[in-house]
């Protein structure tokens, strides 16, 4: 346990706190990424999970990208960037976007297609357009899973914005490759231990963020307790209209 | 595409070492996980504690965690140990869920007439309840093996060998063919672990091969594990996964 102590000893010499190249700046830098490219990925994935949830195509597709870009090594992607567009912060930039995509995407979508149909048809008999039946239905009730898929999107990307380092990308990585350089173990566990306390707190943040962005008529009809739920066939309200989508 | 024939069998080894690193995590993760995700569904109170600790688990950074767990552990930092223990804690913090949605799946109507065969709560959980979950494990283990395989090349950050030195060589004498082909071998081996654990699927749960709520799991799984398993979203919380009268939609 003396490393961990040596690594808190590390992280608050004042020397390696502040300054350009200091925590605090290697923070911001990794924070940067992360809402950077979370927003670059909203902006393409949200309307696009938004239009897959409320059409109901493409819906395969979709998943199969989900889990097919899961499997992209983050490390040999942004390597492959660095390589081809140049060190810098756009190829991990870039990377973490792609990375953030699929939790965005699948977010958005799951969340507007766990809305219960009949709710939606409903909407749709009281004269609601399209348009309506999106932004005032599906999105507050599809909310809690959105705000979901952007927080596994955040969290793997301040996660992930550590390796920025190898396209000369700067966050909170430096200290990491620093360390290894120079066996400086309590460097390397004291940068360890900002990096996922970082995550830790943002993971805070965002349970918060979720329940406070929640509408109140979700939580209000939702099953908390999945084990009481009888799982057997129950009577089949709703299902003709479900089979007639 | 030079770079590639010349260097096949450096690829072809680091292939090995790759696969080598991440088959102990995803088997420790799915032993580990089936008593864990078991009491968590079987005690209310602990379901909520259990699942938050394997989210927060899940949210530890891969690198800081093979970077500390020397220093928990006491292995020296080029230890492959270290990689595979912190892909095992990653394996078990996305499996604990799985385990305990697909136990939760498991119809109460069995359960109750296998009680009342006469098994023991050890023989109904082994003979009955826990091949009835098969399909949703498997839809669990398929994430797990995915993720893991992805995962191994950090690894090479620290000096444990994988596919992962192809990135790092390959930047440091700027080869992109190198790089490339590590990226095309890692999406190799997670493709062919998915179509093992599918064959052993059918192989093993022959009954769910008929079954489209094991299609639906599947994709329920993936979902839940890429817009944060801790968002509420749960395997058995989709109608049609649970509701059998619906599965035929």
């Amino acid at each position: 346990m003396d490393l961990f102590l040596d690594g808190f000893a590390w992280i608050f010499d004042p020397a390696h706190l502040s300054g350009p190249g200091g925590i605090w700046a290697r923070i911001a830098e990794q924070l940067s990424y992360t809402f950077g490219a979370v927003a670059i990925a909203a902006i393409i994935a949200i309307p696009l999970g938004l239009w897959i949830g409320h059409t109901g195509r493409g819906r395969d597709i979709a998943v199969l990208c989900s889990g097919g870009l899961r499997a992209l090594p983050s490390l040999g992607l942004l390597i492959i960037f660095a390589l081809g567009i140049g060190i810098g912060f756009k190829a991990p930039l870039l990377t973490f976007v792609i990375l953030a995509i699929p939790s965005l995407l699948s977010g958005a979508y799951a969340g507007v297609e766990a809305v219960d149909k009949r709710t939606v048809d409903a909407a749709r008999a009281q004269g609601m357009t399209e348009w309506q039946v999106l932004t005032k239905v599906e999105l507050p009730l599809g909310l809690p899973l959105l705000i979901g898929g952007i927080r596994s999107g955040v969290l793997q990307v301040v996660a992930t914005a550590t390796l920025a380092y190898f396209a000369s990308g700067g966050a909170l990585g430096v200290f990491i490759n620093d360390g290894l350089k120079t066996r400086d173990y309590a460097e390397l566990i004291g940068a360890s231990i900002v990096v996922t306390v970082l995550a830790l707190v943002l993971e805070g943040i965002f349970a918060l963020l979720q329940r406070l962005f929640v509408p109140r008529g979700v939580t209000a009809g939702q099953v908390t307790e999945v084990r009481s739920r009888s799982v057997r066939p129950r009577a089949v309200v709703g299902s003709p209209i479900q089979e007639g989508k | 595409m030079n770079w590639v024939i010349n260097n096949l069998g450096l690829i072809w080894s680091l292939t090995l070492d790759h696969v080598a690193l991440a088959v102990p995590p995803i088997i420790l993760g799915f032993i580990i996980s089936i008593p864990i995700g078991w009491v968590a569904n079987r005690f209310h109170a602990s379901r909520g504690v259990l699942l938050t600790i394997s989210g927060l688990l899940y949210t530890v950074p891969s690198l800081p965690l093979f970077i500390a767990l020397p220093a928990i552990l006491g292995t020296g930092i080029l230890d492959p140990i270290n990689v595979v223990v912190g892909l095992t804690i990653y394996a078990v913090a996305l499996m604990v869920r799985s385990v305990a949605d697909a136990l939760a799946a498991v119809d109460a109507g069995v359960r109750q007439a296998a009680t009342a065969m006469g098994y023991s709560a050890w023989q109904r959980f082994w003979r009955v309840e826990f091949p009835l979950a098969g399909p949703v494990l498997l839809a669990g283990l398929r994430v797990v093996s995915v993720s893991t395989v992805s995962l191994v090349s950090i690894g090479s950050v620290i000096g444990v060998s994988s596919l992962g030195y192809l990135f790092l060589n390959g930047l440091q004498r700027n080869i992109i063919e190198e790089v490339a082909s590590g990226i095309v071998a890692t999406l190799l081996i997670a493709v062919v672990f998915d179509l093992l654990l599918v064959l052993a699927g059918r192989v093993l749960l022959p009954w769910a091969k008929a079954d489209p709520t094991a299609k639906r799991a599947w994709r329920k799984t993936v979902e839940t594990a890429i817009a944060g398993a801790s968002a509420g979203g749960s395997v058995v919380d989709d109608p049609a996964v649970s509701d059998p009268s619906m599965a035929g939609r």
